[in-house]
C-alpha cells in the first residue's frame, strides 16, 4: 500500500484556539477518505493544510512521500472542489473547467479538446458557453468538479461538495462521485458532516472531535464498533450507555453503544416510559425512558406501535452491547 | 386608519403602486431635466454661436467656426495636455490605490476597518483649497520637501529632475509634477473605494481556487483578482478621469503658467467674455468622457453591474 497522504503530529492553532491538535492519519493511495465531524472539529482546516491553504503549526505532511513544509498550494498535485465552488464569474464554463491548462500553458486546442472531455464525463456537454451564473446549483458542483480532476491531481479534495444541493441530487452526486473516483482511480479526500454521507461513499472514514480524530476505520466497522461515546452518537445516532448501567447488566464499568434497531419490544425485560413517538416512514422512532437512561428504539413498520406515556418492556441481545473498553470513565 | 387624511392617502398609493413611483421621482427628474440638463442644453447651444472680434458681442447664428478655434495648435495644447495628465493621474491612482484597497477588502478587520475608512475620508473632510495650500508649502522651494532632500544630500537628484522639460520647474510647486503630485493626492479617495468596494465581493476563495489550479500568485492577479476588480478600477477611474479633466483651481495654485482645459474656461468665459469659446472648450471633457465610457462598456467594465 502507497501512501498518499501521511500526517505526522500535525497541529494547526489559530492564536488559542486548537483547530487541529496532534493528528496522525495515513490516507492510502486511491482511496476514498472520509473525514466526518461536526462543525468546528477540524476537519476542514485538515483538508486546508493538505491543499496548502494553511500551514501546521507542528508536525508535518507528507503527500506520497514528499514533504509539503515548503511547498505552496500552486505547486502541489492537488486539487481541490471548493464548499462554494469557487468558480470564476468571468470566464465561461470551458475556461473555467480549462483554468488550469492554462495556467500550464496548453494551446488553446488542446484546452478546447480536455475541457469538452472533462465537461462530458460529469454529464455537461453542451453547457461550455455559459456563464457559471446561469447554471443551478448541482450544475455548478459538476463544473467545480470538472474543473479539479482535469489537472489529472494524485488526491482530489472535496470540501462539503454536496452540502448546497437538495436531497435527491444529493444522493445522485454521491453514486456519481463513487464511480468516477473509481473511473479515475485518484486518491478521494471528502469532508462531510453528514454521516450517512460518509458511511455510504467512503472506503474508511475518520470521524473528527474538537480538532482531533476521535476513530479511524471502514463505515462498517465505525457503525458497528465505534470506539467512543461521541463516535457512537455522532455516527450511528446509537444509544451510549452509561458505565453504572452497564455495570449492572455485563459487570464491566465502562459505557456501551446499542443501537436503536437492536432493541426489540418484548413482554419482558427493561420496563420503561415511552417519552416520544416520531413516525419516519420505513419505521417508528420511539424515545422511552428506563429510569437514569433514554434509549432510541427504531420500530419496525409492521410491529404495533405504543402511545407516549405507555409503559413498554425492551430487550436485546447482549451481543449488541458495545462495551467502550478504551474510554476513561 | 383610513378615516384620517394621511391613512387615506397611504390607502390611496397603495392601491396604485404607479402613483408613488410618480410621486418619488417627480422632483429628481424635474431637478434633473430641467435644472441640469437645461444648463447642460444651453451650454452645448452657446458652443455654436461664435464671437465678433472686433466688437466682442456673441453673434447668434449657428455655426462650427468655434470648434474649429479648438483645433488651434494653442488650444490643441491645452486640450492634449489635460487629457494626458488625467490619464497619469488616474494611473499612478489605480496603481497606489490598489494595494490600499486590497488591504482593507482583504484584511483590515474590525477597528482596523475603521481606521482605513478614517483614513481614506479624513482629507475629503477638510477644505479643498486648504488641501491644495497645504502642497503648495509642501512642495515650495522652501517646503519640507525640499529640506528633506537636502537633508538626505539628494538636492542634485532633485535639481536634475526639475531640469527636465514639460515635468520639471524652477521649484516642484510651479513644475507639473507638483500639479500631478496634487491631483493624485486630492482625487486618490475616488479610486481606493470603488476598488476596496469591487474587492470586497471576490471571496477570498477564488483565488485559493485559482492557486489550487497551479497558478502563482502574479498569475492568479493577472487572471482572476485584476479581471474581476476591473470594474472598480473603471468606477475609479471615471471619478480621477473626470474630475482631473474639468478641475481649474489645483492647476491655479500648483504648477506651471501652461494652462489646462477647466482655466481656459474659467479665462474664456470670465477675463476675455468670450462664452462660445468656453464652452466649446467644455463640450471636451464631456466628449471624452463619452468615448472613454464606450471604451469601457466595450472591455466589459460594466458587465458585473
Amino acid at each position: 500500500m502507497t501512501v498518499a497522504v501521511k500526517f505526522s503530529g500535525v497541529s494547526r492553532h489559530f492564536g488559542k484556539v486548537r483547530a487541529v491538535d496532534n493528528v496522525d492519519l495515513d490516507i492510502a493511495e486511491g482511496e476514498f477518505f472520509a473525514m466526518l465531524g461536526p462543525s468546528g472539529s477540524g476537519k476542514t482546516t485538515c483538508l486546508r493544510l493538505i491543499a496548502g491553504f494553511e500551514r501546521p503549526t507542528a508536525g508535518t505532511i507528507e503527500v506520497f512521500g514528499q514533504n509539503m513544509g515548503d511547498v505552496p498550494p500552486y505547486k502541489r498535485e492537488i486539487n481541490t472542489v471548493f464548499q462554494d465552488y469557487a468558480l470564476f464569474p468571468h470566464l465561461n464554463v470551458i475556461d473555467n473547467v480549462a483554468y488550469g491548462l492554462m495556467i500550464a500553458g496548453q494551446s488553446k486546442s488542446v484546452r478546447q479538446k480536455a475541457a469538452d472531455d472533462a465537461l462530458e464525463m460529469v454529464a455537461l456537454g453542451g453547457y461550455g458557453l455559459r456563464k457559471p451564473s446561469e447554471l443551478s446549483g448541482g450544475q455548478r458542483q459538476r463544473v467545480a468538479l470538472a474543473r479539479a480532476i482535469i489537472n489529472k491531481p494524485k488526491v482530489l479534495l472535496l470540501d462539503e461538495p454536496l452540502g448546497a444541493l437538495d436531497l435527491k441530487l444529493r444522493e445522485q452526486m454521491q453514486e456519481e462521485l463513487k464511480v468516477l473516483q473509481k473511473q479515475l482511480g485518484i486518491t478521494f479526500v471528502f469532508v462531510t458532516h453528514d454521516q450517512g454521507e460518509a458511511l455510504s461513499m467512503a472506503d474508511r472514514v475518520a470521524v473528527f472531535n474538537e480538532g482531533g480524530i476521535a476513530q479511524i476505520a471502514t463505515p462498517h466497522e465505525l457503525y458497528l464498533h465505534p470506539q467512543t461515546p461521541f463516535v457512537a452518537d455522532f455516527v450511528g445516532s446509537s444509544n451510549v450507555l452509561p458505565a453504572p448501567f452497564v455495570k449492572k447488566i455485563v459487570g464491566a464499568s465502562y459505557p456501551a453503544s446499542l443501537r436503536p434497531e437492536a432493541i426489540q419490544i418484548s413482554s419482558q425485560g427493561h420496563a420503561g416510559v415511552v417519552r416520544s413517538v416520531n413516525f419516519l416512514g420505513s419505521a417508528t422512532r420511539l424515545s422511552v425512558q428506563l429510569d437514569a437512561v433514554t434509549l432510541t428504539v427504531l420500530c419496525p413498520l409492521s410491529d404495533s406501535v405504543p402511545n407516549i406515556g405507555e409503559t413498554i418492556y425492551l430487550s436485546w441481545e447482549s451481543a449488541d452491547m458495545h462495551v467502550m473498553e478504551g474510554v476513561n470513565v | 386608519m383610513s378615516d384620517t387624511l394621511l391613512g387615506r392617502i397611504s390607502d390611496t398609493l397603495w392601491r396604485n403602486p404607479r402613483l408613488l413611483i410618480v410621486a418619488l421621482l417627480a422632483p429628481p427628474v424635474a431637478w434633473l431635466g430641467i435644472i441640469y440638463l437645461g444648463s447642460l442644453f444651453a451650454l452645448l447651444a452657446q458652443s455654436f454661436f461664435s464671437i465678433d472680434e472686433f466688437s466682442g458681442l456673441i453673434n447668434y447664428e449657428f455655426t462650427l467656426k468655434t470648434y474649429g478655434e479648438l483645433f488651434k495648435a494653442y488650444n490643441l495644447d491645452i486640450i492634449v495636455r489635460t487629457v494626458t495628465m488625467a490619464l497619469a493621474v488616474t494611473i499612478g491612482a489605480a496603481i497606489i490605490g490598489f494595494p490600499v484597497a486590497y488591504f482593507a477588502a482583504r484584511y483590515a478587520r474590525g477597528p482596523w476597518k475603521a481606521l482605513f475608512y478614517l483614513g481614506v475620508m479624513l482629507p475629503l473632510w477638510s477644505s479643498y483649497l486648504v488641501k491644495v495650500y497645504s502642497w503648495k508649502l509642501i512642495l515650495a522651494k522652501e517646503g519640507i520637501l525640499n529640506w528633506l532632500f537636502e537633508t538626505l544630500h539628494l538636492s542634485r537628484l532633485l535639481n536634475a529632475y526639475l531640469s527636465l522639460p514639460i515635468v520639471g520647474g524652477n521649484s516642484l510647486s510651479v513644475s507639473t509634477t507638483g500639479t500631478f503630485l496634487v491631483f493624485l493626492y486630492v482625487w486618490l479617495p475616488f479610486m481606493i473605494l470603488p476598488i476596496q468596494a469591487s474587492l470586497e465581493r471576490v471571496p477570498h476563495s477564488m483565488l485559493e481556487a485559482s492557486g489550487d489550479l497551479g497558478a502563482t500568485p502574479v498569475q492568479a492577479f493577472r487572471t482572476v483578482l485584476l479581471p474581476l476588480a476591473f470594474p472598480g478600477i473603471i468606477a475609479g477611474s471615471i471619478f480621477t478621469f473626470s474630475l482631473t479633466l474639468g478641475d481649474y483651481i489645483i492647476p491655479q495654485i500648483v504648477g506651471s503658467s501652461r494652462r489646462f482645459i477647466g482655466q481656459a474656461v474659467y479665462q474664456y468665459q470670465g477675463t476675455a467674455g468670450n462664452i462660445p469659446l468656453a464652452a466649446a472648450f467644455a463640450v471636451v471633457p464631456i466628449i471624452i468622457m463619452g468615448l472613454y465610457l464606450w471604451w469601457a462598456k466595450r472591455k466589459g467594465a460594466f458587465d458585473a453591474l
